[in-house]
């Protein structure tokens, strides 16, 4: 065995030796390995980083959960809605709180439904007025949510009872209405009714900060108030008014959002064609959305699983071609080499060794190459990250498949040059030119 | 005095090549002969008489196509070609016409390169391999490489590569003939020095002053061997020379 890993470790000082003798051409050959390596987990990461993003961001909404969301129904259904008239007319649609009863009570398997009322309105402390969003809802919304609760409390089924002019701020929306007080201790200013700040809260992720997003261009994302459902429809009524552009709007929406919590995911599958269909009853246009998470997330695997089979395909045929340009090389090597050959079979070399020879210069070529490309395959994306704000993720399961293929194509690639190397008769080497 | 021994054995040895349907060439045609050990033997004839094809079957690097050859006492004229390897490695030295060292080895891995393939480890044999590069005058020389030394250096290395297992016989094809005259005479000086030491050689040349420092000169001509001239008696000559 000690004969062995000697005798080994010969051939491979032997083949590094040889491959040294034309330092170019070897370093060439290198590249394509170098190339296919590094493009493999240079695009898996990126592709793993924004996957993980899409995944994150539908999980936290919930796997177990099913969305609802009122929908401003098309044009051509308003005008008739509005009738003839020039008056602007307050436009209704929506779910409502029937909607929430009706699902709670009909479809099985569900646990709880969490009703959402969204407000869009200024919120102002002394001199300070900041454009927020008012979420009107229950004290489950905080679990539901997995909100953080740095300081305070949230608001209380006793809060929602009393119709209790109390609120709860993101630690952001708080930092620029209270600069330098203490938010708890002290009391903002909606349209014209004042609400005691009982806590401060930090939401999860982005997308829970606007459960509406796009029609909030331009504010700040975390600029949430929340308030109990029963003070928000109490204080506010249900005759929204929107300004945009000069003119304004009027909008009735009982609810902006009913988010079903379901038992279990199974309980997800079955429960979403026959809310689907419950609603339908009571809803003639389409004016609400239906968002399953389970299924975005499935989606979202199925788009990374094809994904992952086109950047595999493309970087397999990357990796083929580099395999190709060392077999080249390889061949070329063998006949310039010939005439040594037939010197080694002379001085006692049997077929195998030529055939470890040759075999060795290859992977040494090969996994030279997958070594280097892992390196630069690790830090490109390192550097993307930096440029842009694209999240990657080198797995090691690529960093392993790519050294993995690169070391297999030197062994298939180097196993046909080595073999016909192998097979020279010596004399007719031995009398090569 | 002690009878010499046989060390090669070629009976009744023919080599033919089949080139298309019809066309045989009969490169040998029942080639006899004993080699003793200690023997300095030439081969000569005209050009296309088979001392190539001779060589190559002595060497183990070609079969027989019928006959017998007896290698150091086993007949390797049916050996698979996995053991041809190794007798060649054990049993022959070879020094070619155009030296053939390994470009990308220093001397002394040149001279190292037939230990590797019997499997040693060449580690243990540092000091037999700079005795084999001080006797052919390189000592000073072992980590060039081949494109740094002369013809007659390089052809010296190979002289110490044959050494280094210890053949039964070293076999030299044109040994001088990429050399000028006076490096092919030291060249030649060597290869007298290791027989006299007791090496057995053979050697394949034209010219007849390199044929004229043998003992034995056999004559080919048409793949036969036509006649031998025994220059002088070996050092220790067999009683009576074996029926052929
Ligand atoms: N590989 C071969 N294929 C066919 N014929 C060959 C081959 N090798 C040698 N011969 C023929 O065998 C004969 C002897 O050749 P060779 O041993 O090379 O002669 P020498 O070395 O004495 O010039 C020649 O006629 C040659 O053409
Ligand atoms: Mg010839």
């Amino acid at each position: 065995m000690k004969l062995f890993s000697f005798q080994f470790l010969s051939t491979l000082r032997l083949g590094v030796k040889s491959l040294l003798l034309h330092k170019l051409r070897s370093a060439l050959t290198m590249l394509g390995i170098i190339f296919g390596v590094c493009s493999v987990i240079a695009m898996l990461a990126i592709g793993e980083g924004a996957s993980y993003e899409a995944q994150e961001s539908i999980k936290r909404l919930g796997s177990d959960n099913i969305i609802l969301r009122s929908l401003k129904p098309p044009e051509d259904t308003r005008a008739q809605g509005a009738g003839g008239s020039g008056r602007p007319s307050a436009i209704e649609y929506g779910l409502t709180y029937d909607d929430g009863a009706r699902v709670q009570s009909t479809i099985p398997g569900v646990r709880r439904v969490l009703p959402i009322r969204i407000i869009r309105e200024n919120v102002r402390f002394a001199q300070n007025e900041v454009a927020c969003q008012i979420l009107g809802t229950l004290p489950l919304y905080s679990e539901m949510a997995g909100l953080d609760l740095p300081r305070g409390r949230f608001l209380t089924e006793t809060d929602e009872r009393n119709q209790a002019n109390v609120c709860v701020l993101t630690v952001g929306l708080a930092q620029r209405l209270f600069p330098y007080q203490d938010p708890l201790s002290h009391s903002v200013k909606i349209d014209s009714f004042y609400y005691q700040v009982v806590g401060l809260v930090r939401e999860k992720s982005q997308a829970e900060q606007r459960p509406q997003s796009g029609r909030m261009e331009g504010e700040p994302l975390d600029n949430n108030v929340y308030v109990p459902l029963s003070t928000a429809r109490a204080r506010f009524g249900e005759v929204l008014i929107r300004r945009s552009a000069g003119s304004f709007e009027m909008e009735q929406v009982e609810l902006h959002q009913l988010t079903i919590q379901m038992e279990d995911t199974a309980a997800v599958e079955s429960a979403d064609p026959q809310i689907k269909a419950l609603l339908n009853r009571f809803h003639s246009r389409n004016d609400y959305e239906v968002i399953v998470p389970l299924q975005l997330l499935r989606q979202a695997e199925e788009t990374k699983r094809i994904f992952n089979i086109v950047l595999g395909s493309i970087a397999a045929i990357s990796l083929l071609v580099g395999g190709i340009g060392i077999m080249n090389i390889m061949l070329a090597t063998v006949t310039e080499r010939t005439r040594e050959i037939g010197v080694r079979r002379a001085l006692g070399a049997k077929r195998k060794d030529i055939t470890l020879q040759f075999l060795v210069e290859t992977v040494v070529l090969s996994f030279g190459g997958g070594l280097i490309g892992v390196v630069v395959g690790v830090i490109t994306p390192m550097v993307v990250s930096q440029l842009t704000t694209m999240k990657t993720i080198v797995t090691p399961w690529s960093v392993l498949l790519a050294f993995g293929i690169s070391g297999a194509i030197g062994v298939i690639f180097g196993l046909y040059p080595a073999k016909s190397a192998a097979q020279l008769d010596p004399i007719e080497a031995l009398r090569h030119e | 005095m002690a009878t010499p021994e046989v060390i090669i054995q070629l009976v009744g040895i023919e080599k033919r090549y089949t080139l298309g349907e019809e066309v045989v060439v009969r490169a040998l045609r029942g080639v006899d002969l004993s080699i003793y050990r200690g023997d300095y033997v030439a081969i000569m004839g005209p050009s296309g008489s088979g001392k190539s094809t001779m060589l190559n079957i002595l060497g183990c690097l070609d079969r027989p196509t019928a006959g017998d050859y007896f290698l150091g006492g086993t007949n390797v004229a049916v050996m698979p070609d996995d053991d041809l390897s190794a007798a060649r490695g054990k049993m022959i030295g070879f020094i070619f016409q155009s030296y053939n060292l390994i470009a990308q080895l220093t001397v002394i891995e040149n001279i190292q390169v037939p230990l590797l393939y019997q499997g040693h480890d060449v580690r243990h044999f540092h000091d037999h391999c700079v005795r084999l590069a001080s006797l052919v005058g390189l000592a000073q020389r072992l980590t060039h490489r081949p494109n740094q030394l002369s013809g007659g250096q390089q052809q010296r290395v190979a002289i110490a590569r044959s050494l280094v297992n210890d053949p039964l016989m070293i076999l030299a094809d044109e040994p001088t003939g990429n050399l000028d005259s006076r490096t092919g005479l030291e060249v030649l000086d060597l290869i007298d020095k290791l027989n006299s030491e007791g090496k057995t050689i053979v050697l394949v040349t034209h010219d007849e002053k390199v044929a004229a420092r043998a003992q034995r000169v056999i004559h080919m001509r048409d793949g036969q061997i036509e006649r031998e001239v025994v220059n002088r008696v070996r050092q220790s000559p067999p009683p009576e020379p074996l029926p052929a």
